[in-house]
């Protein structure tokens, strides 16, 4: 094929071209402008005070923590939905997508009304000396919530096409039901659980709509990197120093986008290979 | 079907014991789901309808309110509009041509689903805010951007950018150029190959796009919420309407969000029909 048979190429690469300069790159460049002019010590300087390191070990050790729990229950889900036969089954399938397309704010408040102590789930918690409203608790369960669809829509195309000779053959061999997951699903499953696990993370690092409600943005104790970014631009009009936090937020995103293209890359060769 | 049917064909019929592990994962996997996933929307509802229906009505009634549903209807028929257009010239530029740096394009039309919407509307502060790079220009020729509706738009589009395009890569990928390339040597121009060859092609797709870049679009929080300045009854969307509504009347602001709720499930009971009536030409990693 000749490069360009059809018509329309410069239409339409200039389109594209145009609304990603002006809504994506331009922006883009404005944040890295401003980190570039602030310096690595003025960087630092904006980024090494108490209130933000506090806001960044909360918001991707809490993120950490949630994409895990986001793999375990992610697997069970999409095994028990690929697998099994079961009554509703199609209804708990279209359901996995809700926390995609439930706006935020309304999945903050939900699980805030849930979880608060006068709440049905947060009263009956109380007794027992759990408080998951405004604590870390809660900024971990928004978190899991907004994870666990990647999880479970990137294991599931898999755990379809995985033929079953695998196991049959380890069945065979005198494998326990236990074995067969452990030594035989589960290395097959390596790559896209971590691909799930990065898509998870990514989310619950910047999330903001789902958690701010729940965390009640306490000093030093729940408040995630989003929400003092919108602090330091809402009321302190403080640009430079959202523009450092938001250099470091950027960065990770950057960063685990380049780790789902390096998985995605490994899985595919993986299933050449078998 | 088949992985399933292997699976119960392994060593014939399941002994009590693999038999009950099953049923305890099936009802551990509908536990995790109703418990994080159903819970949740019910408290919505509930919360809505907790002061009746007349309150109910009354609440979302308020100016504030039908303001806040205009501007978001508003928002949506100019963001979801671009991005339909970007989509398919995205797909078309992507797929029925070689040239350079197009991985990084296709990298770059992905880019705004791992950035953080606060980072995303941060960022237009910096170019079109007061004291952004284009700031004192704008205020000179009189346009707003931030705290207005082009700010709002702006932010819309960059979060839902990758929606419709997404879906139709994969699709134009696999189907390939040669029905574009045998209309063209039968004497079609560009926009008859277009109309006539490409779209009917891949309209399922075009469509499901749209619904998924439509209902990011009406939802979207935190992009919205950076670049509004939160002006009740002028540049509040839905959600950030529920937002204010939440520090001053609970009930009220339920009700609003389960309009939103509302919106959710007749989007994902028409995913499911479409995924349902044309899977075979969407693409379903997501």
């Amino acid at each position: 094929m000749s490069r360009h048979v059809l018509p329309g190429f410069r239409l339409s690469a200039g389109y594209t071209l145009a609304v990603l300069g002006g809504c994506v790159l331009l922006p883009l460049s404005a944040l890295l402008w401003t980190a570039c002019e602030l310096g690595p010590a003025g960087w630092w300087a904006q980024v090494a005070t108490r209130r933000v390191l506090a806001s960044l070990r909360l918001s991707f050790g809490a993120a950490l923590l949630a994409a895990s729990i986001d793999v375990i229950l992610g697997l069970l889900i999409a095994w028990v939905l690929v697998r099994y036969r079961f009554a509703f089954r199609r209804v708990c399938d279209a359901l996995v997508d809700l926390p995609f397309a439930l706006p935020t704010a309304v999945a903050g408040i939900a699980l805030t009304a849930l979880y608060a102590p006068n709440g049905w789930i947060g009263s009956r918690l109380q007794p027992l000396g759990i408080e998951v409203a405004y604590t870390r608790l809660g900024v971990l369960l928004a978190m899991v919530f907004v994870g666990l669809p990647f999880v479970v829509r990137t294991l599931q195309p898999v755990l379809e096409s995985l033929e079953s000779d695998l196991e049959e053959a380890a069945y065979t061999l005198g494998a326990s039901p236990l074995q067969r997951f452990s030594r035989v699903l589960l290395p097959l499953l390596l790559p896209t659980l971590l691909t799930g696990y990065a898509l998870a993370l990514a989310r619950a690092i910047g999330e903001y709509g789902s958690v701010v409600f729940i965390s009640g943005n306490r000093l030093f104790r729940t408040e995630i990197a989003p929400y003092l970014i919108v602090q330091k631009i809402d009321s302190q009009y403080d640009y430079r120093g959202a523009a450092a936090l938001g250099a470091v937020m950027l960065a990770a995103s950057l960063l685990l986008l380049m780790a789902v293209a390096v998985l995605q890359r490994w899985t595919h060769r993986w299933a050449v290979l078998r | 079907m088949a992985a399933v049917a292997a699976v119960v064909s392994i060593g014939g019929r399941p002994s009590w014991s693999v038999r009950g592990a099953r049923i305890a994962l099936v009802v551990a996997a509908v536990t995790v789901l109703a418990w994080l996933l159903v819970l949740p929307l019910l408290a919505i509802f509930a919360e809505a309808f907790r002061q009746g229906v007349a309150f109910f009505l009354d609440a979302i009634r308020q100016p504030d309110t039908l303001a806040a549903v205009r501007l978001t209807l508003t928002v949506a028929a100019i963001a979801v509009p671009v991005n339909l257009v970007f989509g398919l010239a995205a797909a078309w530029a992507m797929t029925h041509f070689h040239f350079r740096g197009k991985a990084l394009l296709g990298a770059l039309i992905d880019l705004p689903f791992s950035v953080s919407p606060v980072v995303a509307g941060m960022m237009l502060i910096l170019v079109f805010g007061k004291y952004g790079w284009f700031g004192s220009w704008l205020e000179a020729h009189g346009w707003q951007v931030i705290f207005a509706l082009p700010g709002l738009v702006l932010a819309t589009v960059f979060v839902t950018l990758p929606f419709v395009a997404r879906e139709l890569i994969p699709l134009m990928q696999a189907q390939g150029s040669e029905q574009e390339e045998a209309a063209l040597t039968l004497g079609a121009n560009g926009w008859q190959i277009f109309f006539r060859v490409t779209l009917p092609r891949v309209r399922w797709a075009l469509l499901y796009g749209v619904l998924l870049c439509n209902a990011r679009a009406m939802g979207e929080f935190g992009a919205v919420y950076v670049v509004s300045g939160h002006l009740r009854g002028l540049t509040n969307t839905l959600p950030l309407q529920v937002d204010q509504l939440y520090e001053e009347n609970f009930s009220a602001a339920f009700a609003v969000a389960s309009l939103l709720a509302l919106l959710t499930l007749v989007t994902l009971g028409v995913k499911r029909v479409l995924e349902w009536r044309h899977g075979e030409v969407l693409h379903a990693d997501h």
